[in-house]
């Protein structure tokens, strides 16, 4: 715990203190500022990059026009660059014509693109039935990765993940199937399949070769974001801290340095027992958190998550007010956590019922007492309840036992 | 001589000792062909009898003479002389006992007068009992008039002894249904919910309708003692309890669903909406208590969480009219014991206080060390059982036979080859 506490204090830092070091264009999800989407965008390259452009399009609301147009048109140049038409067609009809022509439906470059790729499939295609009757294991993985990378480029996942996976059988170093795995963990990302992304970084991990740095510091980012899309915020935050930094922005076809930051805090915060925070730190923190949620609701992996995650840390920070009080003010707590006296009765209603506070409320004073369970009368409790359950248990199973008893002794008795 | 005179000397002479009952009854077993067509035989000859004493004669009469229809005079004198009669002799010719018990129960119920049955019957099934444990014909019968006559307490006692042995189960199914309901009348829930419990996993290959009224009324009792509501069975329920109950008792399980969710007005929705099913299974009663259970477990809730509470509040929270209902049922509650807590009425508060047990006293001591008792009672019964199947022939038989299909090697050597058929 001691390792988790250290790493994360600048962690800490970087959510409380709202600034740090670095300078503030290389950090534009982290501020409550409306989200700078130049800076933003340029933090990520390949396809990634146009997909969280079209959820920041999908999910700025619909008052923030600017916003969203500015996302559009970022992600039509983006796009531009690449092979995949079908993803094209779809910034297009999102756009609907309101950046003008420049950014209308340029059919000519679809036609284009579309022949290219007949091409390059149909070429891909005789190479890799020559390497297969030529029996070359190394060429046909080259084939088949070549046949991925071109499905991927093109927006055919599927087929992109199905022909990375095809390499495994003709891979024959340690470095051919991590290359492979890297490979399959990037289209099952992209996917939202994140079980396959787990199983490959396991088969990774399993190799006896020591890995790269940087290798080993993308899979974490990877299985990390696995936890987190399956709820697992415990050992989403362990993944995340474990990052090396020297990560820098290598791994950015799929996650930038912040965001391993951020995910990595937010899901710390949730699920770490923070002996850390103060009480005088609580108000501040929440408040901020509070101001971070909008930015936060337009990351593409963050969103489902972003309001569990902060239930989660307003219950934590509660819990931690408490713990180590007899009794506690509920008006001063109230202001502490800038909620209602009867607000915040009801959340701590609904904590003590799950066990998570042992106490209880003085409704008329208005003061939380804590209760510590009397350890001796429940053990006789728990022993007088158990003989007399047992008692009945018995006695049952033996009236039972004796009906069955003579249900056979009648079959028995019948020739 | 007829063969009635022929018959009164032999009672009057061969009463006495057990060797001569043994040769009386046979002789009586011959006579009773006889004796029925013989139209001498009148109540009025009974009077040379002693029912105390020859008790065995009597009882032969007796069933001779209540064969066709009973006047209301003959039930008088069943009644007089189970009162009477020697257990011993008795229990020589207990199935003309308790076929003649069973007429005279019959006849009581057709002159609408249970409790004319009620004394008779305690005492005719304590004397046909051989022990404690093991039922009885009886049982049923005698319960059933308790409940007729809403004499409960008559009905608990014989309901206090531990029934270990069972020869029919369809006694025991009556048994444990009327026990329950003597049990809910008497608002013993759980005592209640153990006999119906018993029925309602007892093994069965059909569908029997006393174990599904069973059932009815073991969902409402489970919600009233012990306010959770399972829709599944217990796991020792027979297979076809489980699948084919549920189709016949939909509106109880709604109950139950509605129950475990815990809003009254849902609840008291479904009851009103399947009031006339509730009705025709005379359950409407049982039905009320449980919805007025909600309540009492919702108050149970709030102690938990708080350590004082309005009675404004508590009326918000537990869905009640105003404060002073919350009040009424607040008292209600401490008076029974379910809750400890004191009443402000100046600030209309109430404290809730822990429960003042300390487990100190000699009175827990005594009570744990009874439980103790029983346990290694129970412990003793257990393995006496084990002993004494390990023993049986069919037992064995089978476990011979199915020797070549699980072949546990060493373990079953010393089952002898005979029994391998």
């Amino acid at each position: 715990m001691e390792r988790d506490d250290e790493s994360n204090g600048p962690m800490m830092e970087l959510c409380t203190n709202g600034g740090g070091e670095e300078t503030s264009n290389r950090r534009p999800i982290i501020t409550g500022e409306p989200l700078d989407i130049e800076a933003y965008a340029a933090m990520y390259k390949g396809r990634t990059k146009i997909m969280r452009l079209l959820f920041i399009a999908n999910h700025c609301g619909g008052g923030n026009q600017t916003m969203q147009l500015e996302a559009l048109r970022m992600a039509y140049d983006e796009v531009k660059k690449g092979e995949n038409t079908q993803l094209f067609r779809d910034v297009v009809s999102k756009i609907n014509g309101r950046l003008g022509d420049k950014y209308g439906m340029d059919s000519a470059w679809c036609e284009m693109i579309d022949r290219r790729a007949e091409q390059r499939k149909g070429k891909l295609e005789n190479e890799l039935s020559s390497y297969r009757t030529n029996l070359i294991k190394e060429s046909i993985r080259m084939g088949h990765n070549d046949f991925g990378d071109f499905y991927y480029a093109c927006g055919l996942l599927n087929e992109a993940f199905k022909n990375y996976i095809k390499t495994r059988d003709y891979c024959t170093t340690a470095k051919h199937i991590i290359h492979m795995c890297m490979n399959a963990i990037l289209v099952s990302i992209e996917m939202g399949q994140f079980s396959h992304v787990s199983s490959y970084v396991n088969k990774v991990d399993q190799n006896p070769e020591t890995l790269d740095p940087i290798v080993a510091a993308k899979l974490r980012c990877a299985s990390g974001l696995a936890h987190l899309e399956l709820k697992k915020y415990k050992l989403a935050a362990r993944k995340f801290l474990d990052v090396n930094p020297e990560l820098g922005s290598s791994y950015n076809e799929v996650i930038a340095p912040q965001d391993v930051a951020t995910y990595g805090g937010l899901c710390a915060l949730a699920s770490f027992d923070r002996s850390e925070l103060k009480a005088s730190r609580y108000a501040s923190c929440l408040e901020y958190l509070g101001s971070l949620r909008a930015n936060l609701l337009l990351d593409i992996h963050l969103h489902d998550h972003v309001d569990t995650l902060y239930d989660q840390i307003r219950k934590k920070a509660l819990i931690q007010y408490t713990l180590p009080f007899v009794s506690v003010d509920l008006s001063r707590m109230a202001d502490a956590f800038k909620t209602s006296v009867s607000g915040l009765e009801k959340e701590l209603e609904a904590l003590i019922t799950d066990d998570q506070i042992q106490a209880r409320i003085d409704s008329h004073n208005k003061i939380l007492y804590a209760r510590h369970a009397d350890q001796r009368s429940a053990t006789f409790q728990k022993v007088l309840q158990m003989g007399n359950e047992f008692d009945r248990d018995v006695r049952s199973m033996m009236l039972r036992a004796n009906l069955l008893k003579h249900e056979y002794h009648a079959k028995g008795r019948k020739p | 001589m007829s063969t009635v005179e022929a018959v009164i000397t032999s009672i009057q002479g061969l009463s006495a000792s057990s060797g001569d009952l043994y040769a009386l009854h046979d002789v009586l077993k011959g006579a009773v062909d006889s004796l029925r067509t013989d139209s001498e035989l009148q109540l009025s000859t009974l009077d040379q009898l002693d029912p105390s004493k020859h008790s065995l004669g009597y009882l032969y009469l007796l069933d001779v003479l209540t064969y066709g229809p009973v006047s209301k005079e003959k039930v008088l004198l069943i009644a007089r002389f189970i009162n009477a009669c020697d257990a011993v002799q008795i229990r020589l010719a207990s199935e003309k006992f308790v076929s003649l018990c069973k007429r005279f129960k019959d006849k009581v119920l057709e002159l609408r007068d249970p409790l004319l049955g009620v004394a008779p019957l305690l005492a005719a099934v304590r004397k046909v009992q051989v022990s404690t444990k093991r039922l009885t014909a009886l049982h049923p019968d005698c319960l059933q008039l308790c409940l007729l006559a809403k004499c409960y307490k008559a009905g608990f006692s014989v309901l206090s002894d531990d029934i270990l042995e069972v020869d029919q189960p369809r006694e025991f199914y009556l048994y444990c249904y009327y026990g329950g309901m003597i049990c809910i009348g008497l608002k013993r829930f759980q005592k209640a919910l153990e006999l119906l419990y018993n029925v309602v996993t007892a093994p069965m290959h059909i569908v029997n309708a006393i174990a599904l009224e069973a059932y009815k009324k073991y969902i409402l009792v489970t919600l009233i003692h012990s306010g959770q509501f399972s829709i599944s069975l217990p796991k020792c329920a027979s297979t076809t309890a489980k699948s084919s109950f549920k189709t016949w008792c939909t509106p109880y399980i709604e109950v139950g669903m509605r129950y475990n969710d815990g809003k009254i007005s849902e609840l008291e929705a479904v009851v009103v909406a399947n009031s006339s099913d509730f009705e025709k299974d005379n359950n409407l009663g049982l039905v009320k208590q449980a919805v007025a259970s909600l309540y009492k477990r919702n108050i149970l809730r709030l102690t938990q969480k708080y350590l004082t509470l309005s009675l404004q509040d508590i009326a918000n929270m537990v869905q009640l009219a105003n404060a002073k209902e919350a009040e009424m049922r607040v008292l209600q509650m401490i008076q029974d014991g379910q809750i400890h807590a004191l009443i402000n009425q100046k600030d209309g508060m109430v404290r809730f206080l822990e429960d003042p047990e300390q487990y100190k006293t000699s009175e827990m001591i005594e009570i744990m060390d009874s439980v103790i008792q029983r346990t290694i009672g129970l412990s003793k019964n257990l393995i006496a059982m084990d002993e004494s199947l390990s023993c049986d022939p069919l037992y064995l038989g089978k476990v011979g036979r199915e020797r070549q299909r699980y072949d546990f090697g060493e373990d079953f050597d010393t089952v002898p080859q005979k029994f391998s058929m």
